[in-house]
Parts: structure tokens; sequence; C-alpha cells
């Protein structure tokens, strides 16, 4: 049964199985660097729902164990965030 | 920078649980939650609860939320809701963006990271259509804003969630045309499957979702089953008439405040994924960081309510609120708790997969 290579993996900014598959076979093997090329992950849910299906996508390819592709670094902000809260040096004491 | 003893990140059951066990050991606490009201998942949870009679089985999650609220309100515990935790530095700063306006640095003690999971996704064509959504989405709807999400329902996923929402949304008036499950056994509890099939919802092992259809909206699922290796098999297709595709495939841990703050990972599929290392008083390799409930690894309230507990109670321990004698007695009584709901066909994988996490070097 033929696999629909055009449904969305990353809804938040619509990639493609097939973009992620095309990355991965031109040798992009991390979470980080999918997300770099296609914008997998860079959306509004900041890869919540996509980045366990990219890894198991990955690790089926390529044959790496999934848990060497989920050791991914983590950043800060962990939720996104308007600019201008980030503009206020001061303070508020509660 | 304010400063606070104990900060409690995330208000579901863990969370709520930790913040009591830590303030009736005296410490003050501050709780914080991104939603608009406390409870987590409780409230949504209309059936009653298993286990024995100490883990309040037969009592449902809304009438335990109720109860942990009003028990908080007799304590010292400070509730910051609609505020965000978007990190944490140095170990003890817990940075959160209240009202999505106004950032504040929270300077704590220790702090006890309860953030839950999230619900996973499964792709098909189609998959984002409207009319399809997390089963859990689906139960938000109908049991906290009484909305009913469609008429004619397909669930994707036979474990708990996905028998006890199925039976929800016919409580709610819709119609499930199908439970299907992509293993070769149903996965929920005998008590909670039994309730859909007597109302004679046709359930499907070895199948899954192929695909929705529909112009603006789902009008229909295609379903189909699959071979030993988890392949469609050409020919077996139905059609089914629904506008609704809810899917039950599990939780993923929410992590990323642990990891970003230096917690160790550790792989357990068991429990949804990547984990943060705990030791058995839920305390992380960062000294002033521990975690409980779902964060920890996947599994059920009842079990989220006695990690909180035991992070709670390590917390305010660590801090000199209570004594040694005192300390040991309170949670070996939650640590037997834990152990009783970790028993039993569905309890002891979880056993196993909880003792690996925390036994990992």
């Amino acid at each position: 049964m033929k696999e629909d290579k055009e449904l969305y993996i990353c809804r938040c900014e619509e990639v493609t199985l097939r973009e992620i598959e095309q990355v991965i076979d031109e040798g992009y093997h991390t979470l980080d660097d999918v997300k770099r090329i296609t914008r997998a992950g860079m959306g509004l849910c900041q890869g919540r729902s996509c980045s366990k299906v990219i890894a198991r996508i990955i690790s089926q390819r390529t044959g790496i164990p999934i848990e060497e592709i989920l050791q991914v670094k983590y950043r800060f902000p962990v939720r996104t965030e308007k600019l201008g809260v980030f503009n206020d040096g001061e303070e508020p004491q509660t | 920078m304010i400063e606070r003893e104990i900060v409690v990140i995330g208000a579901g059951p863990a969370g709520l649980s930790a913040a009591l066990e830590a303030a009736r050991s005296g410490a003050s606490v501050l709780i914080i939650d991104e939603n608009h009201r406390p409870g987590g998942q409780l409230f949504k949870q209309i059936h009653k609860f298993f286990g024995s009679h100490e883990h309040r089985a037969g009592v449902r999650g809304i009438d335990i939320g109720t109860q942990l609220i009003e028990d908080a309100s007799h304590l010292d515990i400070e509730v910051w809701l609609d505020s965000e935790v978007c990190g944490i530095f140095h170990e003890r700063e817990v940075w959160v963006v209240r009202s999505r306006e106004l950032s504040v640095t929270v300077k704590a003690k220790s702090i006890i990271i309860a953030t839950g999971a999230v619900e996973n996704a499964v792709n098909f064509t189609g998959w984002t259509l409207p009319g399809v959504m997390g089963a859990g989405a689906a139960q938000t709807m109908i049991n906290i804003h009484r909305v009913l999400p469609g008429k004619k329902v397909l669930m994707i996923g036979s474990g708990n969630v996905g028998v006890i929402v199925s039976y929800q949304l016919l409580q709610a008036g819709a119609d499930v045309k199908a439970v299907v499950e992509a293993a070769g056994r149903l996965g929920g509890y005998g008590v909670h499957t039994a309730k859909v099939r007597r109302a004679g919802v046709p359930f499907y092992t070895r199948t899954t979702v192929l695909e929705a259809r529909g112009n603006d909206h789902v009008s229909e699922a295609v379903i189909v089953s699959l071979d030993d290796a988890w392949k469609p098999i050409p020919g077996t297709e139905k059609v089914l008439d629904v506008d609704t595709i809810c899917i039950a495939a599990g939780l993923t841990p929410l992590v990323e405040l642990a990891f970003a703050a230096g917690c160790r990972k550790v792989y357990s599929p068991v429990l949804g994924g990547m984990v943060p290392w705990h030791d058995a008083s839920m305390r992380t390799n960062v000294p002033s960081l521990y975690i409980a409930g779902d964060v920890s690894g996947v599994e059920e309230a009842s079990t989220a309510m006695e990690e909180g507990r035991l992070a709670g109670l390590s917390a305010a321990y660590s801090l000199r609120y209570i004594e040694k004698d005192e300390y040991d007695s309170r949670f070996n009584d939650a640590l037997r708790r834990i152990d009783s709901l970790r028993s039993g066909m569905f309890g002891e994988k979880r056993r196993i997969a909880k003792h690996a996490i925390i036994n990992h070097i």
C-alpha cells in the first residue's frame, strides 16, 4: 500500500513527510539538523507534537537508535512569549 | 527577584499533592500553573478512580480535585494562575511570565516540577482536518466546556484514555462508531472496556486509521487491518461514516523545563520516552530540583498524587522542616501505597520501568 508522502508531520510549519525524508537522505540525521533545514519543530508548539515522530522517522531510515536521536539540547524559554516581556528590566515585587 | 521557599510548577494531581505535603510539613509554598484554574486534568475525570480505599478508589477525579484545592486553601500555599514558567536558572531561579506580559523571577530553595504530559500525535492522510483531535481534547470539550465535538466518532486507541473517553462521549450523546487498536489485544482495564462493548460499540484490533476524508471537516474515515509487521493489508479497508476522529495513542512527558534546567535524560519507552533521572525520593541530579507525576514517567493520576507526596515531603525534609523519624514514617507510607498501585497485570510493567529509571547510572 502506497505511503502518503504529502502528509504533514509538523503541522505548525506545514512540513511534509517527503521533505523530512529528503533531508534525512541528504545526510542530516539529528533532530536539530532536520529542524534547521525544514523548520519542522520551529512553530507555535515548538516540536511538542512532532519531534517524537521525526525522531522515529530518522531512526527507521538510518538505523540510529531512537534514544540516541532524542538526546537533544533543550533551551529556554520553554514557552512562546511575546518579545515585550523581555523589555522590562525592572522586576515588580509582588 | 522575589524569594519563596518551595516552588511547585504545575497544579495538577502531582503538583497539588506535593504542595499540600510540603505545606503540612511547615514549609511555605508557591504553586504556579499556566491554566486559568488549578487541578490539571482532574476536573475532566468524571469517572470513579481505581485502587484501594486509601487511594480514594470509587471517588471521581473531579471530587478529588475539589478536595485538594479546598485543603490547599487552609495552608500556607500561594497560587499563581495564568502563569507560565519559561525557565529555571542557576538551579534555583524560576522565571515566570504572568498573564503573558509580566516577567518575574522567583528564587526558591527547592523546586518541584510537575508539568505532566502531552498527547501523542498520529499522522495519517487528512489528520490536520478539523474534526481530528486528541481524546483528551474531546474529554475537555464534553466534561469541562459541555460542547459535543461531533456526533459520530471514531476512537483510535483502546487504552484507558480511549475507552473512558469513548464511554463519556456516549454519555454526552455522541455515537461512537468504532474503537480501533493497532496492537493484537485491547489495552484498557476490563471494566471500562466492557462498558463500551455493552453499549454496542465495535472494537477492531490489529487495525489502524488510514485516512480522514472531507473537504473542510472530517466526513469519513478509512480504517485498515495491519499485518504482523504493522503494515496495512491492501483490500481490508473499511469506510466509516464519522465526523470526528479522536486519538488516544499515549502521552509524552513534558520534560523541556527539567532538561533545560540540567536534569539527566533516561530513555523509558514504557513510561513515554525521555524522562529526567530521579531517585526514589523524586530528587533529580540537580539537588534543588524534584519531579513528580507524568513528567517523571507517564502512569496515572493516583500514582501521580503519591509521587507528589514523596516529592513534597522530601523537599520539606531537605529544608529541615521535619525530623528524620517523621520523614521516614510518612515517606514509607506513601511508598507502600505506590507499590500497591504498581502491582497486578498493568502495574507490574510500570514498576519495572520505574525501577530501571531510578537505578539508571
